[in-house]
Order: C-alpha cells, then structure tokens, then sequence
C-alpha cells in the first residue's frame, strides 16, 4: 500500500495515524503540507525512522526546502515518481 | 461488471462540522447498489459519526445518523470500529449505535454489524482491500 | 494501467486539485489511462466557468478544461454535491428550473455510480482532498 500524506504532523494527526497502519513493504509520500513532516531535526520525523518514505519535490522546493533539510533515507520524487509509486503499490490510501 | 471487488470506506472526520461524513455516506448507499464486498471503518475522529442520541435539531441540519442503522438492510454489514481511537477519546462500545443485521444465511437471525478491532487487525484489514475510498 | 482520480476540494482554497491536475498530467505522459476525474463535496467548485482568477495566477478551471479536451477525459462532477453548491449544466437548469448555468468545457453532471464505477473499473482509485 502506498499511504499519502498531505498535511503537516505540527498542525493534524494523520502522519501518525498513517505509521499506525503501515506494514511491511509499504510505502509513505509526502505531499502539500505533508512535507514539513521530512524535515530532519523536526519531532515528527522520529515517526519515519525504518520506513520507506518519499517526499514530492515540487511540494518541497514550492515550501524552501532544500534536499540537505531532508532526515536520512528520505527520497525525493516528482509528479511521474508519484505515478510510479501507486503503481508500485497495490493500492493507495490518502490520509486525508 | 462481474468482477467483485472489496471496498472499503475509511471514515476518520466527526459529523456536522464539515460534510464530509454525511457526502461519504451518500457515497456507501449508492454503491451499495454496485453490489461489491463492502465495509466501512471508523478511525480516529470518525468514531464520533457512530455516537448515540445525535440531536441536530438546534443547528438546523439534518440528522444524518439513523442512516447508519438502515446500512444492514443495504448489505452494508461489515463495520469496522478501531478500539484505540475509541480509548484515546474515553468512548467504549456502549457509546455508539446499536448496528445490526439480519443474515439471510442463517434464517434471517439479528446480528451485530460492528466490530470493534484493533489498530493491528485494522491495519490487516486494510491490506486485504482492493480499493479504500477517503474523504 | 487504469486509474480513477477522485477531487474532493475547490480550487485555490486547497492545493488538492493541483496535485490531482499534475498527478493526472504525469500519469497520462507516462502513457497510463484515465478512466475518470471525479470531482465530489467542494471539488465541484473546479466544475464551473465562471472563475476569474488574478492574471499572475494559473486558472485552475480552464486547466482542466484544456487537459480535457487534450485527451479526452472523462471528468464528472457529482450531481448530489453539484446541486448543494450550485453547479449547474442545462439539463440541471431545466429540471430545478434554475435561469442560467455554470458549468466549464469538459465537465459533465452525473451521479455518484460513476465514482464507484471508476472504483471497480480502474486499477488504482488515488484521492486528493483537504
């Protein structure tokens, strides 16, 4: 399952509603808001640790975050990356 | 359209203060219709959809919830309701709605539609899906 | 591969329908289908023609209009949701005797079978909402 995030752990839950559920051989993308949640050093980003989590670049770069902001092992697609992931997947849940 | 597919509905917003619940209900009655292997899950804020005794008449909207009760007579008999989400807002069971349905395989007997699960089971459950619609 | 998109919020208030209209846009360049764009609660709101966004500003209507009529997308918007906040195509304006209509190029006004449908017609269902 590829679990999509779109808004900021500081301000809603469903970053940490969304790990609750995730199971081996998930994905996380974070998109919108979502992103913030990437930032290393943030609170949030403990919550990412051993996951496989990737972050929409232009939803980055539109918010002034730089790849070097990013918490280790935190990949960076784009639009087509976000197409590949869902297909990847077997099925897609938006934690909006 | 042969094919039978296992929806599922995550419902995670309360009712009234935004659409989203009552829309998503909409939703669930049409495609009952579709006949598909159809449930519905209740996660975080969307416990609350389930709370007995809603009383909207001093907003002026429609109360929504005794549509859940006719869900069974829509084949709709799989509810699934997440222990921790109800824990963490200090609701148990006995603050939600009755469900049930009547099973055509076993005379027609009354059972409950709701089950409450946990996170992991949940978690179990979503992954057995084919298609989740979120609201 | 097949995919219905589901709308659920209006334009410019959320960034939803932008990331439904790059993710549609990539999924096409990558030569997958669109089954359908379903547009349902506020995402009705990206159904009307009647938007005038700044000029410095994209136009988040007529975006989806063109990428419509690019490459024949099927995109609908709920008729349910559609009549609560006032989207409105001829065949709408005739039934509840409403004296003008809204809706943009390439939407149409259906039920919500057709979103259920795109659930069990498409491989995938991705949903972009609030």
């Amino acid at each position: 399952m590829l679990h999509v995030v779109n808004k900021s752990p500081y301000e809603r839950d469903s970053l940490d509603t969304c790990m609750g559920y995730y199971q081996e051989g998930d994905a996380v993308l974070l998109i919108e808001d979502g992103v913030y949640g990437a930032l290393a050093g943030g609170k949030a980003v403990s919550k990412l640790a051993g996951k496989d989590v990737s972050v929409l670049g232009p939803d980055m770069a539109a918010r002034g975050i730089s790849e070097e902001k990013l918490a280790d092992g935190v990949k960076v697609v784009d639009y087509a990356g976000f197409v590949d992931l869902t297909v990847a997947k077997d099925k897609v849940q938006s934690w909006l | 359209m042969s094919q039978v597919k296992k929806f599922m509905y995550v419902n995670r917003r309360p009712p009234y203060g935004t659409i989203y619940a009552w829309e998503s209900l909409e939703v669930v009655l049409i495609g009952a219709a579709f006949e598909q292997d159809v449930s519905l899950a209740f996660v975080d804020d969307g416990v609350f959809q389930l709370i007995k005794g809603q009383d909207t008449s001093g907003i002026g909207m429609k109360n929504f919830s005794p549509t859940y009760a006719a869900l069974g007579d829509y084949d709709v008999t799989k509810i699934y309701v997440e222990k921790e989400s109800l824990d963490e807002r200090g609701l148990s069971l006995d603050d939600l709605q009755h469900l049930t349905y009547e099973d055509e395989d076993e005379d027609w007997a009354e059972k409950d539609s709701i089950q409450l699960v946990s996170r992991a089971e949940l978690a179990t459950i979503f992954a057995g899906q084919d298609v989740l619609f979120n609201f | 591969m097949k995919f219905t998109i589901q709308v659920n919020e209006g334009p410019y208030q959320h960034q939803a329908s932008d990331s439904a209209y790059f993710f549609t846009k990539a999924a096409l360049e990558k030569g997958h289908e669109i089954f359908r764009v379903f547009f349902y609660h506020d995402g009705v709101n990206n159904g009307t023609r009647l938007t005038t966004p700044p000029q410095d500003d994209r136009n988040v209507v007529n975006r989806w209009s063109e990428l419509a009529a690019q490459h024949e997308l099927d995109m609908v918007v709920c008729v349910a949701a559609a009549q609560r906040r006032g989207i409105v195509d001829d065949g709408e304006a005739q039934r509840n005797g409403k004296d003008a209509t809204n809706i943009a190029p390439g939407f149409r006004i259906s039920g919500l079978g057709q979103l259920v449908e795109g659930g069990i017609q498409s491989d995938r269902l991705v949903v972009f909402g609030d």
